[in-house]
């Protein structure tokens, strides 16, 4: 190609049909390169652009993780608010979450779980309330003794698991804090924190996380603190050291990582609420028949099937909880 | 399938007092071989179970990702051969990337196939559930639409259908594609819950391309009458 010879002489080349055979090798080398390197550019670039490698992926969620997997539950006799239905394994339900203060993705919680240090914590507990005060969490979760609920889990994004939670009534803890006559609300605030949770550092959401509940919603006997799962220490994805549970509204409502508990006269902001009103309402009852503005709420996917499964109302604790909304429009208080 | 038009073009520079020293004929199977590495490695995600909890959605996102980003290099490919020419000194510029745009437009096609298929399976092929979804919900509406208006174009991407509709007929039908994008680039900012860096990414992307199509059309064809031809490509 360097040669003199090729440029000069470019109008006799089409008269020589073959061209030398050390040039057709060179030739066929270099398209076998570039092929090759074409292939690669694009193909990789292209995984790079759009592959992402599931949560639940062996190594994900750490060796201590793995062998959780083989962990079961010990035998006990079903308690009055257990579903009997399948509960999700360890491995899917500690890699797929969604935990928006460390990262949108579902991998984000297990992948950066390790930053978040759920000891020391302390839980501040104020507003409507005869005893406010700053308490550790180990104070906390010492004051009841701890009890599994299997409960169904409704994700808004139309997935559920089966959770086996371990914690305490959130209405024992209410009580023991002694609402005044004005309390009406509860309200759950999540730890802000950037250091601790990578995704604050955006503003994804309006941090902290903010949850709440109607006070009688609180008071229900299947509202629910959890400190754990499987019968371990709750993992940071799944919102250590302390969560709320609220099996008959959609996931999104059970806030993680939980600092401050405030009695209030008001309904609290909650933040998917402020974020999307017209997607996130403050009741967030599961409810197949009222369709999210891009998907049907009809069908879910339970964690670990392929198909669907009908949606029930209430997420199928309508028998307990139905009553609490008597007389309400669920359709216009979503 | 795609060698008889490549190979056809090829021969008009050959013609040229400057003989090409590279054929460029490995340069669409290339394309076409590493535009299906990702449906390779999606099917070996999915039997070594790589796609974790909720393997439909991880396939659904990411055959509608791939969709996407072929469209949107496919639609790279004349505004990159407009921008070459007008770099390059002699004014000739690439040629390459007009050769592998119905390659990747086609691989966009089959991508987004697949991730309509897949988006039925997860509905259990039960089209009654699908027509509601497509038509009220906004969302599903502007996705569906991307995918019909690419039929058209797949179908009519054979060099015998250019000759049987004539370039300037088939150019215009052509034109689909930057609504098909538009459509796509709607439907992934509208399936983001949170978060639209990405979908607004693309939309940038996208307009930076439709950007310099509007802005270079004229030196796009030499000759007069292609630049009245060349009028409605701006979109």
């Amino acid at each position: 190609m360097s040669s003199p010879n090729d440029q000069r002489s470019g109008a006799e080349v089409p008269e020589t049909t073959t061209p030398p055979a050390p040039n057709t090798r060179r030739e066929f080398i270099r398209s076998a390169g570039l092929f090759t390197a074409t292939v690669a550019g694009l193909g990789g670039g292209l995984e790079l652009l759009t592959r992402r490698p599931g949560a639940g992926s062996p190594g994900v969620g750490g060796a201590e993780a793995q062998g959780a997997d083989a962990f079961t539950l010990p035998n006990r006799p079903l308690g009055p608010y257990d579903t009997n239905e399948k509960v999700t394994p360890w491995a899917q339900s500690t890699t797929y979450n969604n935990f928006y203060e460390f990262g949108t993705d579902k991998g984000d919680p297990a992948r950066l779980a390790a930053s978040l240090k759920p000891r020391p914590w302390t839980v501040k507990i104020d507003g409507e309330v005869r005893k406010p005060q700053t308490v550790d969490i180990d104070t906390l979760q010492s004051w009841f003794p701890l009890e599994d609920r299997i409960y169904r889990m409704r994700c808004v994004e139309g997935w559920s698991m089966v959770m086996p939670w371990l914690g305490f009534p959130l209405g024992a803890l209410i009580r023991r804090l002694e609402p005044t006559g004005k309390a009406k609300y509860v309200q759950f605030t999540a730890l802000y924190d950037p250091k601790q949770f990578p995704g604050q550092r955006g503003r994804v959401l309006d941090w902290p996380y903010v949850e709440g509940l109607r006070l009688d919603e609180a008071l229900h006997p299947l509202a629910f603190m959890a400190v754990g799962l499987h019968g371990r220490v709750l993992p940071g994805q799944n919102g250590a050291p302390l969560r709320l549970v609220v099996p008959w509204k959609y996931g999104f409502k059970g806030i993680k990582s939980i600092v401050r508990i405030t009695l209030t006269a008001e309904q609290p902001k909650t933040t998917w609420a402020l974020a999307a009103p017209d997607e996130y309402g403050f009741y967030a009852n599961v409810n197949p028949a009222v369709p999210h503005p891009r998907w049907s709420q009809a069908t879910e996917r339970r964690i670990g099937e392929l198909g669907r499964r009908k949606t029930l109302p209430f997420n199928g604790y309508a028998e307990q909880v139905a009553g609490l909304y008597r007389g309400m429009d669920l359709r216009k208080f979503y | 399938m795609e060698r008889p038009a490549g190979t056809a073009r090829r021969a008009a520079p050959a013609a040229q007092p400057r003989p090409v020293a590279r054929p460029l004929g490995w340069l669409v199977p290339a394309v076409t071989v590493g535009g299906l590495v990702p449906a390779v490695v999606l099917v070996m995600d999915a039997l070594s179970g790589a796609l974790g909890a909720n393997p439909i959605q991880r396939a659904t996102l990411q055959t509608g990702l791939l969709t996407l980003a072929l469209l949107v290099l496919s639609l790279a490919c004349t505004p990159a051969r407009l921008l070459s020419a007008r770099l390059s000194p002699s004014g000739r510029g690439w040629t390459w990337p007009a050769r592998i745009r119905r390659t990747l437009g086609l691989l966009a096609f089959g991508y987004g196939v697949l991730h309509f298929l897949i988006y039925l399976f997860d509905h259990g092929f039960t089209l009654s559930a699908m027509a509601e979804d497509v038509v009220k919900r906004p969302f599903v509406t502007a996705g569906f639409t991307a995918l019909l208006l690419l039929v058209p174009l797949a179908l009519t991407s054979t060099s015998a259908a250019v000759k049987r509709l004539g370039f300037a007929r088939w150019t215009r039908l052509h034109q689909l594609a930057y609504a098909a994008v538009s459509l796509g680039v709607l439907h992934y900012y509208w399936g983001v819950k949170k978060d639209h860096t990405p979908p607004l990414v693309v939309a940038a992307i996208v307009a930076a391309l439709f950007l310099v199509r509007y802005l270079m059309r004229k030196p796009a064809r030499t000759g007069r009458q292609g630049r009245r031809a060349s009028g409605p490509t701006t979109p």
